[in-house]
């Protein structure tokens, strides 16, 4: 695994203090707006070559920071930079120039395609926009795209529908790396296919971002996909990234309660290991962020909540292995300073 | 109004169950030739894919197919043959004998109608008691399905319930008159993993609490492991295996079952690439010959490409379609892709 040196190398894409507020009209009231906080102060970085995990549940946030990172939405406060460059406030024109370094690839595979246009001249279309090909030089590329992505020339020819699910993400991948981008926006590009289908799209992915050296934001529910593929993996709660880390410290030892029982939740596919495996479950739904609790936003439905923490919001705390957690199980309390919430399991769990 | 006597063991038994659903270019075969028996009491797990076919055998079940679909074979609930049974005479089974939850619960609850109403609804509509009581037992569904507040909840419309409440009421719709078989089709794919662990506990309580029957439908057999006894595997329409849940996941007679178990998210396995099957399913109306697994299947012989698979049972009692299952030892790879 790659270890990041954050002296040495300037990150691909950076989000400083970022927030992100959505308004909607007051429920219940004839004046007055709910204001929901969607991203509430993240910060974080990928480096060339790396990919980054974001998950959590639906209502988390991860899909807006992945909006964000593209610009599809103008962040409420904090600085975006691309290559170093702050892109917070530029403009629809000088934004445009720089979508080709940023792409994406969205969960949702048939609404990302024009079903009106061939393969060939879907994937051509990026390259018209953003780079300075002449059209032989184009037909040259689209080629090698749809070999890239494990799809024949063939291909090229026909239309979405004629093609199967895993398929046709293939070609939105190859899409998104017409343009040569430095960072690619992963949400959820294997959710939607059948089970046989996402592993070969997941070593894909996982190939082309160890060849390309591109820097990935994968945002998924499944942790164990999100273990798989990723260098860091980042975990949000109701708009804040609660723990971030290395792939393995997060899925083996986790530090955040929620990190563990988002992990205990995923069932083992051995039902010998099943019946004997201690589960976790969680009481009460994620809260909406237009009410987020006092203190910490998790305190509700933690199994080791303190009475710090309902009241005092916790910082990320860092530890040495890179790992940044913000609980105060770390600090106060049974002080496990960084190590997994793991130890804390057997006093409660049935 | 019609009771069904059930005697013995068997609660369910589907026998030679083969769909026909037309298109535009002619009829197209969606099951062939699908049989099994559930147990009183038992939970049976259906896995496969999109288009394999389970939905649509839990909708036969039902007896809520399509009016054009053609059908054959037999499905026998307690004595009764369910698709040659006339419309009342269906009604008073579904809802009473046999429950059924889908995927989506905002699209299958009543959008105007609060939530207490729809639970009364069905429980008066089998049974012969009061608003009042109808009511009162609304809301000790609701309460047995851990929703707070449950009085308070009964008189809110489905858009007042989050994701994993909506499927808690849908539960306490299918459970409100005691059934004696639960229908769930993937009940916990579209909630998140912490709500979908609170769905599943309570399924597993109310099925040991009622001994009642289970058809588990789901894509993602690690959901079955801790839950079913037996596990059936479904790929184009077709049965392709039938075991034990404690057997399969070690010792899988079918490559592709074996395919579903080592693609599936596996805790144990670490680096490198995810196994895969290759290729994709395939699609309804253009089903490949012979074995319709052949195209994906790696251990694939002449004879598969050409010939019709029967299904064969096995000396200790299991069910697969595959000419090859003795000698593959499908299980040792297993063994290997998870130490």
């Amino acid at each position: 695994m790659e270890v990041t040196d954050s002296g040495l190398r300037e990150p691909a894409m950076q989000l400083k203090n970022v927030r992100k507020e959505f308004y909607s009209r007051k429920s219940n009231a004839i004046r007055g707006v709910d204001v929901a906080v969607a991203v509430d102060d993240v910060s974080l970085e990928i480096y060339p070559g790396e990919s980054l995990g974001l998950v959590g549940e639906s209502g988390s946030g991860k899909s807006t920071v992945g909006r964000l990172m593209l610009r599809l939405l103008e962040p409420t406060n904090g600085q975006i930079y691309l290559s170093g460059n702050d892109i917070t406030k530029l403009n629809r024109r000088k934004m445009r120039r720089l979508r080709g370094q940023v792409q994406a690839v969205f969960q949702d595979i048939s609404g990302s395609l024009n079903p009106k246009i061939t393969i060939g001249k879907l994937l051509a279309e990026p390259l018209e926009f953003h780079s300075t090909l002449n059209k032989s030089q184009r037909e040259i590329r689209v080629r090698e795209l749809i070999e890239l992505v494990g799809l024949s020339v063939h291909h090229l020819a026909r239309y979405p529908y004629e093609l199967s699910g895993g398929q046709r993400q293939r070609v939105s991948i190859a899409r998104a790396l017409a343009t040569q981008p430095k960072v690619l926006v992963l949400d959820e590009p294997v959710s939607a296919l059948d089970v046989s289908t996402q592993s070969q799209v997941v070593n894909l992915l996982q190939e082309l971002q160890e060849r390309l050296k591109i820097a990935c934001l994968f945002i998924a529910h499944d942790l164990f996909i999100v273990h798989h593929v990723c260098n860091r993996i980042a975990v949000m709660y109701l708009g804040s990234i609660i723990e971030i880390g290395s792939a393995e410290q997060v899925y083996s030892s986790p530090r955040h309660p929620y990190t563990q029982a988002l992990i205990s939740a995923i069932p083992h596919p051995n039902p010998t290991i099943e019946l004997n495996r201690k589960r976790i479950v969680l009481e009460g739904e994620i809260p909406t962020p237009t009410n987020i609790p006092s203190g910490c936003r998790f305190h509700t439905r933690c199994p080791y909540v303190m009475d710090i923490c309902k009241t005092v919001e916790p910082t990320l705390e860092e530890y040495e292995d890179g790992g940044r957690v913000a609980c105060h199980l770390h600090i106060e309390g049974p002080k496990l300073g960084g190590k997994s919430v793991d130890s804390l399991r057997d006093s409660l769990v049935k | 109004m019609m009771t069904s006597n059930l005697s013995g063991r068997k609660l369910l038994k589907i026998e030679n169950l083969t769909l026909k659903l037309p298109t535009e270019k002619g009829w197209i075969q969606i099951l062939e030739d699908v049989n099994f028996e559930i147990d009183k009491g038992e939970v049976l797990g259906l896995a496969g894919e999109s288009g394999s076919g389970k939905s649509l055998t839990a909708l036969a079940i039902m007896n809520l197919l399509p009016r054009n679909a053609q059908v054959s074979g037999s499905i026998e609930f307690g004595g009764l043959n369910l698709l040659e049974l006339s419309t009342k005479d269906m009604r008073s089974i579904r809802g009473r004998e046999i429950g059924m939850v889908f995927q989506e619960p905002m699209s299958s609850l009543h959008p105007s109608w609060t939530v207490g109403e729809q639970i009364s609804e069905v429980i008066r509509t089998h049974e012969k008691v009061s608003r009042k009581a109808a009511w009162s037992r609304s809301v000790q569904m609701l309460a047995l399905m851990d929703i707070p507040n449950p009085a308070e909840r009964a008189k809110q419309y489905a858009f007042q319930f989050s994701g994993g409440m909506q499927q808690r009421v849908m539960m306490a719709i299918a459970l409100s008159c005691n059934p004696k078989l639960l229908i769930a089709d993937e009940p916990t794919t579209a909630l998140d993993a912490t709500i979908q662990a609170q769905i599943m506990e309570i399924i597993q309580s109310m099925q040991k609490e009622r001994e009642m029957a289970i058809l588990f439908i789901t894509h993602d057999l690690g959901v079955l492991a801790s839950l079913a006894q037996r596990i059936l595997i479904m790929y184009a329409g077709q049965l392709i295996e039938l075991a034990d849940a404690s057997v399969i996941f070690d010792d899988p007679l079918h490559p592709y079952t074996q395919g579903l178990i080592l693609s599936a998210p596996h805790p144990g396995m670490k680096g490198g690439k995810l196994p895969s099957i290759k290729g994709d399913p395939p699609r309804l109306g253009r089903l490949p010959s012979g074995c319709r697994f052949h195209p994906r299947c790696e251990f694939a012989l002449e004879i598969c490409k050409v010939e019709a698979i029967p299904v064969t049972q096995t000396p200790d009692g299991r069910t697969v379609r595959c000419i090859r299952s003795d000698e593959l030892m499908l299980g040792k790879q297993i063994e290997v892709a998870v130490s």
